[in-house]
């Protein structure tokens, strides 16, 4: 079947379908080598010249082997035990902006678990580097065969996107224990649009106009900060940890590049209804 | 490969012509293979067809390749000598409206959605070179653009034969044509119909329901689907799709209520459906992924 599917399907799906050859066989020794140096390029001008060591068995990078939807690529990056963590990269090595985001943790915050949505450009690894609070960085990867997200057109609901922007909404995934960390989900309607989609009316490249950072804080006290970049999906979706230490609220800051910022306040616990 | 032979010589004679059934008076339908495209089906594997009127013939849709364009084409000269007045192109999937350069020397006027110029410019070149990579250079034929669009309603006479064009919401795609023969009692609603082979969801699930639910309303007899058997009664044909529609939201709500992410939710909405549908492997993961997007902001 490989070469022969999905003619019709959705370009984000289409697009991964005339790669699919490859699929079955193991990549060739070469193209690992070029990999693994592409990866060394990135170590070297993200971090300089920090030692990374192996965060297996403590950290993990989970994303689908291959994406049903090259624009919309769950990631979930999880941390298990008490080593204190002051922050979480993730790296798309073949993407245009392989920085997809960078997390730092607030006092509030909780970075046992993040989930979120990326576009992806090509066959790729995926690098998910963690920074402890003594500076020690440490990676997982994972290979995740996507292609055409940064360029795929905006579907019917992503132009509604651009009519809702800023809307934003929030949802415990827990109930409210307080000093217990629980998890939420962050949506926002933002068309992030990374600046290589094609108007269809024009023929020009609508501009790029993507969210820069977000800030989510605790009754003032900082939970997560995000860089993020060109590889977001529109429309993101964030999962994230934080311990309440009491009722409050929890904030959200979205900043985008055209500083534009949209902002909301919830209630934790979430009020009944 | 086939296409590529006849398009090398410069030539647009057909390789030979295509099976069709009169599935009413005047109206012929091949049917597609439930297949994928591949090589050696030649992207036909949609359903594509014309109808007859009194001084005029109209195609719906062109074909999925300029090879099955032309095939069809040949289909037409053997049932009637009338010109070739109307392409019709149901939406903007490669499987549908690639053949419809072959009719190009008949000069007609190539009629789709308001928004299927916006899907070509978005997707056409795309979907051009994946096509000719699988068949052959030149088997996606030259780019065609509507030369008349459709916003609401509007009719084409074939002579003694009215056809009722209807420009859809967001459904299976963004822009959705469906064709009414009233003489015959007849919907040709392509893609907006799927049966047997597993729907493709490239629009809106809960816009697809509505459009179906307006055109349960028509006064058809029967209806060609775009996949699947040439002809099925109207409305009970539209039946499977819709509880398909229907498991796909309700599952989907489920899911996203729970707080499921997308990928355990692909793993286990509209498991229930999988042994009803050709090819539900192949793209119910892609279905759920859309509808995914689409009802967690409800």
């Amino acid at each position: 079947m490989g070469m022969t599917r999905r003619l019709y399907m959705p370009i984000a799906l289409f697009m991964s379908w005339g790669l699919s050859a490859s699929y079955a066989a193991p990549a060739p020794d070469d193209e690992e080598a070029a990999r693994a140096a592409r990866w060394t390029d990135l170590q070297h001008a993200l971090f300089a010249d920090r030692p990374i060591r192996d965060g297996a068995g403590w950290m993990t990078i989970d994303a689908p082997a291959r994406a049903l939807d090259a624009a919309l690529v769950p990631v979930t990056l999880t941390v298990k035990g008490d080593k204190p963590i002051k922050g979480i990269y993730l790296v798309i090595d073949d993407n245009p902006g392989p920085l997809a985001g960078h997390f730092i943790f607030g006092p509030q915050g909780d970075a046992h678990s993040l989930k979120l949505r990326v576009r992806v450009n090509a066959y790729t690894y995926m690098h998910a580097v963690a920074e402890a609070r003594d500076g020690q960085l440490y990676s997982v990867a994972r290979f995740v065969k996507a292609a055409g997200g940064c360029s795929a057109p905006a579907g019917a609901d992503e132009q509604q996107a651009m009519q809702d922007i800023g809307h934003i909404k929030m949802r415990l995934m827990q109930p409210f224990v307080a000093g217990k960390p629980m998890e939420a989900q962050m949506m926002i309607r933002h068309p992030n649009f990374n600046g290589m989609q094609m108007d269809q009316v024009s023929r020009l490249y609508t501009p790029a106009m993507f969210i820069r950072t977000i800030d989510v804080s605790y009754d003032g006290v900082q939970v997560m900060h995000l860089d993020s970049d060109i590889s977001l999906s529109s429309d993101p979706v964030i999962n994230f940890g934080f311990v309440p230490p009491h009722k409050g609220q929890l904030k959200v800051l979205v900043r985008d590049t055209k500083d534009a910022t949209f902002g909301q306040s919830f209630d934790v616990p979430a009020p009944p209804g | 490969m086939l296409c590529s032979t006849a398009f090398a010589t410069g030539s647009r004679a057909a390789e030979g012509t295509l099976v069709t059934e009169m599935v009413a008076p005047g109206i012929y339908i091949r049917r597609g293979v439930d297949e994928d495209a591949s090589a050696a089906n030649g992207d036909a594997i949609a359903n594509i067809g014309f109808i007859v009127g009194g001084r005029a013939v109209a195609v719906l849709d062109p074909g999925g390749s300029l090879n099955d364009g032309l095939r069809l084409r040949a289909r037409i000269r053997e049932v009637t000598r009338l010109p070739i007045r109307y392409v019709l192109m149901s939406h903007g999937h490669p499987d549908h409206i690639f053949g419809a350069g072959a009719f190009e020397p008949d000069a007609p006027q190539f009629i789709g959605h308001a928004r299927l110029p916006n899907a070509i410019a978005q997707r056409g070149e795309y979907y051009r070179k994946r096509l000719d990579a699988l068949l052959g250079k030149g088997a996606s034929g030259p780019a065609i653009v509507p030369t008349r669009v459709v916003t609401d309603q509007d009719r084409i006479d074939l002579g003694d034969r009215m056809l009722i064009l209807t420009a859809h919401g967001v459904a299976h795609s963004d822009c959705d044509l469906s064709v009414f023969d009233p003489s015959s009692a007849t919907l040709l609603p392509a893609d907006l119909l799927f049966v047997e082979r597993v729907p493709a969801l490239d629009g809106r699930l809960k816009g697809w329901q509505k459009e179906l639910t307006a055109l349960r309303a028509v006064a058809a007899l029967r209806a060609v689907p775009g996949h699947g058997p040439v002809s099925v009664d109207w409305p009970a044909g539209v039946r499977d799709l819709e509880r398909y529609l229907d498991v796909l939201l309700r599952d989907t709500r489920a899911a996203v209520k729970r707080g499921m992410d997308i990928s355990d939710a692909v793993a286990s909405v509209g498991r229930s459906e999988r042994d009803k549908w050709k090819l539900f492997d192949d793209y119910q993961g892609h279905n759920v992924t859309q509808a995914f997007k689409e009802v967690e902001w409800e």
